[in-house]
């Protein structure tokens, strides 16, 4: 569904991307796993359109989709929900969920993916009048990804959806990631430092280190490699 | 001495109405601040549409709207008769200031989007000074200033009681409360002010939203550019026209817009009508020798570091966290 072939990608004159390639099979949750630093947002950012490669092919369904802005990737159903959460805090709940289907005209069905965010996320529907800011950590997270969702995404990048929030938060989240690809059929590309519980729901997960991918397998062989115990699962 | 002390101080000049002499004069004066207010709020509104979204104060406003309205002059007097219409000529001074402010976003703000503030803030005052030249070089040819039409009477007046309100000011209020109206509802009820809300507030997430952020500063341009049209083409009649003529608005204006929060769109609104309602009671009740009303336009800026003194986001601005 989704290909990255040989990405090198900076920011000015700081590299980022050193000739990433990687794939996501439609249907699948596909995990990037590494430290601080080490690139994985930069993919995420070179996906939705917000950092130009410069070399290197990104290609949906077959189609190169690096030349495009981040508006048209939207429209292609990639969609990104980003490190940080990055709410429209000033704006109510409502808002927020009605600015993820910007791009869409089917009244109907945006009101349907409304309820179904509602029924995913209860408390969101509780809070709906409420100004995101005002919402706790995880009911931010909650949010955001509600947001996304209202997209109607057919692959959903998800960038540290766990940052900063209680295990317990961060365990409904998963349930709910996993929820969303098994029910709805959304692919999923999600970023996180939690490597045990990302390597949990995805088949098959990516090790970037200062820019390159320097593993790449199936979740249960990445959880038995020496080298992933050590730097990303502590044991 | 003693006499000559106080026949001096009984001079006219150090002599002042007192608002609990007079109370309909004080009444008058704060109906006339409100009518006046609402230019304020009007242009007000305009460098805050500018501001909220991009970080800049557009130093140019005024002289774009000068621009604006030196063209309808132009075309007033350009013979054909469905021009000579003064409320043609309101609906197109705020026509052209869409277009002026879309261009002025596309080709000389995006090339620079980006750079350092103080990059953008040369961008503007070198707008200004060309905009300023050009008309100048076009229209200041022989008399100036000319005299713009009005769709209603700049000498007569309404008699409401208490108080007699020139017609023309009527006119003022009511068109810039309906801009403004009319600027509250696309904000509010419709998706495209939902997205420029959005933009405004977090541009990075507007973009994953799959709005086209280059289009939405252009939007604010444009109604920027539109209110400032009318806005020009609404006191031109008053000042009558000259290549200077928006400045005093600009500066009262900026007065407004600090005053209320540079960020916030009510905030611009409130501090307009404020600070018309200032300039007019304090040159109604401070004696001449101390402040002729010459002095009324650095009065308000004095008002305006006093309160940011106390209060440095302004009456209804938020102070914003940025996180990089």
């Amino acid at each position: 569904m989704l290909r990255l072939e040989g990405v090198t990608a900076a920011y000015g004159p700081i590299v980022a991307l050193r000739g990433v390639s990687l794939e996501v099979e439609a249907g699948s949750v596909v995990t990037i796993l590494g430290a601080n630093g080490a690139g994985k947002t930069s993919t995420l950012r070179v996906i939705s359109g917000l950092l130009r490669p410069q070399s290197g092919s990104v290609e949906f369904e077959g189609m190169a989709i690096d030349r495009l802005s981040p508006d048209q990737i939207v429209r292609l159903g990639i969609v990104q929900v980003p490190e940080g959460r990055q709410l429209f805090v000033n704006l109510t709940v409502r808002e927020n969920l009605e600015l993820g289907a910007y791009l869409r005209r089917d009244r109907a069905g945006i009101r349907q993916d409304l309820e179904r965010v509602f029924s995913y996320f209860p408390i969101l529907a509780e809070r709906q009048r409420q100004a995101a800011g005002s919402l706790s950590g995880g009911e931010q997270q909650m949010l955001a990804i509600g947001r996304g969702l209202m997209a109607r995404p057919r692959l959903l990048l998800l960038d540290e959806p766990s940052l900063g929030l209680a295990p317990l938060v961060t365990r409904e989240i998963f349930r709910i990631i996993r929820a969303i690809n098994e029910q709805e059929g959304i692919t999923v590309l999600l970023v996180e430092q939690n490597a045990r519980l990302a390597l949990d729901i995805a088949r098959k997960g990516y090790v970037l280190e200062t820019g390159r991918v320097v593993l790449a397998d199936l979740s249960e062989n990445l959880r038995r490699n020496e080298e992933v115990r050590r730097s990303y699962l502590g044991y | 001495m003693e006499a000559l002390l106080s026949g001096l101080l009984s001079a006219p000049v150090f002599l002042a109405p007192k608002p609990w002499e007079d109370w309909s004069l004080f009444g008058e004066q704060v109906v006339l601040g409100l009518l006046t207010g609402a230019l304020y709020a009007l242009v007000a509104l305009a460098i805050v549409l500018i501001y909220r979204s991009t970080d800049i104060i557009n130093f140019a406003q005024s002289e774009m709207a000068m621009f604006g309205t030196f063209a309808m002059w132009s075309i007033w007097l350009s013979g054909v008769a469905f021009f000579s219409n003064p409320w043609v000529l309101l609906v197109l001074a705020g026509l052209f200031g869409l277009g002026l402010g879309a261009v002025v976003e596309r080709v000389v703000i995006r090339p620079v989007e980006g750079k350092p503030v103080l990059t953008i803030v040369v961008v503007t005052l070198g707008l200004f000074l060309v905009l300023n030249s050009v008309a100048t070089w076009i229209w200041a040819q022989g008399e100036l200033p000319k005299s713009f039409p009005s769709p209603l009477s700049v000498l007569d007046s309404w008699d409401i009681g208490f108080a007699s309100i020139p017609e023309h000011r009527v006119l003022i209020f009511a068109v810039g409360a309906g801009a403004m109206v009319l600027l509250g509802l696309l904000f509010n009820y419709t998706k495209v002010g939902l997205a420029m809300r959005a933009t405004a507030q977090n541009p990075l997430a507007a973009q994953l939203m799959g709005i086209n952020v280059g289009n939405m500063l252009t939007l604010g341009w444009a109604l920027s550019g539109a209110l400032g049209g009318i806005a020009g083409a609404l006191i031109a009649p008053v000042v009558t026209l000259h290549p200077a003529f928006m400045l005093p608005v600009l500066l009262y204006s900026f007065a407004a817009a600090v005053l209320g929060g540079l960020n916030s769109v009510p905030g611009a609104v409130v501090g307009g009508f404020i600070i018309g309602v200032a300039e007019n009671l304090l040159g109604t009740y401070t004696p001449h020798a101390i402040l002729g009303p010459e002095m009324s336009l650095p009065l308000a800026l004095m008002l305006l570091v006093a309160i940011l003194l106390v209060r440095p986001t302004g009456l209804l601005g938020e102070r914003t966290v940025r996180k990089v």
